[in-house]
């Protein structure tokens, strides 16, 4: 039964697994549903388990029962409307003589094939039936009013709900979100024992009791927690306004993610000078030194920015872009200082590799090891991150 | 669900539920599969297995998951600490080990002599591992206690919700055994449905511009959290027990701090929009 429709369904990328087909047809054989609605519903419930899939499955679903909608409901809303004298007068005196000179079946005929016509190319508009003037179910938006095909809720079928797509901002294959990123970064970790001896150490209890002939002596032991502290430097303004939403989701992931000691994150503009800030708008400022001095150099360092700036930005005393910050360091030796300080540290670069054949790219790029900023690209730095040193 | 025989659920008097979502927990009945149930924080996936307790009339057990439960908890505990102390200081009798077998959350639904509603609260804050280490014992309704040879099998297959909030990705095995169904946010309509359970007399032209307020505030992005249900039935609370009149409400904004819980939202609403709206609130609140 329906086994096309599975394929349809893989087609579109759901991942169906037989398991869940095989689901499906119990609760059919059960009798659990009477119409396509309830199908709609039961399979999806039985078959889909993210709601990032909720639209593929709208798309496949619409796709394969395009055309199996009971023409019995269509009609009877039309006959509803037409005996609906109030409707009649919001035609025009064109479509009125239009409108009498059909009978209602052939109303009907005409009705269905537009629809049809309509639920083919539904894209293009949120009307349902009338186009203009001439047609007898009257001007676009009078119609749909009157009787309400693919009107709301109760009266609606299971077609129209899919043709809505109202899951389409689930999906995920279309970019970057903030779950994926955080699932990258649950990666970052290094389980440690520390805090209080909370947990039972059962080879030294038992060893313990073993030394003291039976007399019982409980030994505990620290429990294991992730270790990891990030230390994340991230560039706004400027040539990284739009990344502004890559860079927004990458730290609210990192900002949401419990599992980390300690996370701490600074901006900066373009490139490090003597100054890093607190605040996107770089009014508080932290001395870079006073920084360096107390910020251990176990935290794991996540630079994020295009690393894309005038040569002399990076390389000349007072190269900063903006004049009044003055820095009698240039950038590059900040840089290497930074990267002195800590043991493991990355660049992640929202541009992707083709666009690093750029001098201050690749200078930088010798310094701290470059990621672009995609999901592959993160966790590769993640794993860079946590290797031995 | 036309056919008989089986537990029609029909939502309670306490929790207004959509078509879509009663239809999942029947099927899932039905089947005898665990549902699954996924949705923004507020949207009542908790209160879903509490309705089923209450509208099918079967007790409720409920397993809260912690980001240190074992999935072993859930089945039984062997108390051997316990055990060790008795048998220093001849207590009981140390050679009958029933008596340290303690049933976990899981244990005591299999075991229960009637069929009950088993609720296994945000599985996703246990380790990624753990909703794997369930699936034969979800699959099958029963599992084995080595230490006392016994095995422990469903009397009657427990209704089972599993409510997530998409932290961790679940496996894919775990999914395969699931019925499935995400709780989308309410619309106004169905959250005036819900305000009225509530609150049966609450005056319309309060609900009217309570909601419209709290619609128009879920539309700031800027938001870490945005207001949810949960938040919105307590601000409702507070403005029938402040007394606030109904024309106030979306000028004034009383008791904002109930609508948002983090204080970088709360920062960001009055510094961006207060200001614009007067003062009257934040006098009002010093």
């Amino acid at each position: 039964m329906f086994t096309d429709f599975f394929y349809t369904l893989r087609k579109r990328k759901v991942p169906v697994s037989t398991t869940e087909w095989m689901t499906l047809m119990e609760a059919l054989t059960k009798g659990c549903i009477t119409n396509l609605d309830e199908f709609y519903f039961l399979a999806r419930a039985i078959l889909v388990k993210s709601e990032a899939y909720y639209d593929h499955y709208d798309v496949a679903f619409k796709e394969y029962f395009k055309g199996v909608e009971t023409p019995a409901e269509i009609s009877e809303q039309i006959l509803e409307w037409i005996r609906d004298p109030i409707n009649r007068m919001i035609l025009t005196e064109k479509e009125q003589i239009l409108f009498d000179s059909m009978d209602f079946d052939e109303l009907l005929e005409e009705l269905e094939k537009r629809l049809k016509e309509q639920t083919e190319q539904h894209d293009r508009g949120g009307y349902w039936i009338g186009r203009g003037g001439t047609s007898p179910f009257g001007h676009s938006g009078y119609y749909p009013a009157g009787i309400r095909i693919g009107g709301e809720s109760r009266g609606r079928h299971a077609i129209q709900i899919a043709q809505e797509r109202r899951f389409r901002n689930y999906r995920n294959d279309l970019t970057l979100d903030v779950r994926q990123i955080k699932i990258a970064l649950k990666s970052l970790r290094r389980l440690s024992r520390i805090g209080s001896e909370d947990e039972l150490d059962l080879k030294k209890t038992i060893d313990a009791i073993a030394k003291n002939a039976g007399e019982i002596e409980l030994m505990w032991q620290r429990s294991r927690k992730n270790a990891v502290k990030v230390l994340l430097l991230m560039d706004v303004g400027g040539s990284m306004e739009p990344f502004a939403l890559l860079c927004n989701q990458l730290f609210s992931a990192a900002h949401s993610s419990t599992h980390f000691k300690d996370l701490r994150y600074y901006y900066f503009h373009n490139c490090i000078y003597d100054d890093l800030y607190q605040d996107i708008e770089r009014q508080e400022a932290v001395s870079t030194d006073r920084l360096l001095s107390t910020i251990e150099s176990d935290y794991k360092l996540i630079l994020v920015g295009d690393a894309r700036m005038a040569p002399s930005e990076l390389m000349e005393r007072y190269g900063a872009i903006n004049y009044y910050e003055r820095n009698e360091t240039p950038g590059i030796v900040r840089l290497n200082q930074i990267a002195e300080h800590f043991t493991h540290y990355v660049w992640l670069n929202p541009y992707g590799p083709r666009f690093w054949i750029h001098p201050t790219v690749q200078m930088i790029g010798k310094i701290f090891p470059m990621f672009p900023l995609t999901l592959n690209g993160l966790e590769q730095a993640v794993k860079s991150l946590i290797v031995k040193k | 669900m036309k056919s008989d025989g089986f537990d029609q659920f029909k939502g309670s008097s306490d929790y207004v539920t959509s078509e879509p979502l009663r239809n999942a927990v029947n099927v899932a009945i039905a089947l005898g599969r665990p549902l699954l149930i996924r949705g923004e924080p507020g949207t009542g996936k908790t209160l879903l297995a509490h309705s089923i307790s209450s509208g099918l009339g079967k007790k409720l057990i409920v397993w809260n998951i912690k980001s240190t439960t074992k999935a072993q908890e859930g089945l039984y505990v062997y108390d051997t600490v316990q055990r060790l102390n008795d048998s220093r200081f001849g207590d009981r009798d140390v050679s009958d080990i029933k008596q340290y077998i303690k049933l976990g959350k899981l244990g005591q639904a299999f075991a229960s002599l009637e069929q009950v509603v088993l609720l296994i609260d945000e599985v996703d804050k246990a380790d990624i591992e753990f909703p794997n280490d369930l699936l034969n014992e979800l699959d099958e309704m029963s599992f084995h206690i080595p230490e006392t040879n016994e095995t422990i099998t469903a009397i009657h297959r427990p209704i089972s919700v599993i409510t997530s909030n998409a932290e961790k990705e679940l496996p894919d095995a775990f999914l395969r055994r699931c019925i499935f169904h995400y709780i989308e946010f309410p619309d106004p309509e169905l959250m005036e449905e819900i305000v009225q359970v509530h609150f049966p007399n609450i005056k319309n032209s309060l609900l009217r511009e309570a909601l419209k307020t709290f619609y128009s505030l879920r539309e700031i992005d800027e938001f870490r959290k945005k207001p949810s249900t949960s938040e919105l039935i307590d601000w409702i609370r507070a403005l029938i027990v402040g007394g606030i009149p109904h024309e106030n409400v979306s000028k004034e904004i009383p008791f904002v701090g109930t609508l948002l819980k983090k204080e970088t939202d709360y920062d960001y609403f009055v510094n961006s929009h207060m200001t614009r709206i007067g003062s009257t609130f934040i006098t009002r609140r010093q």
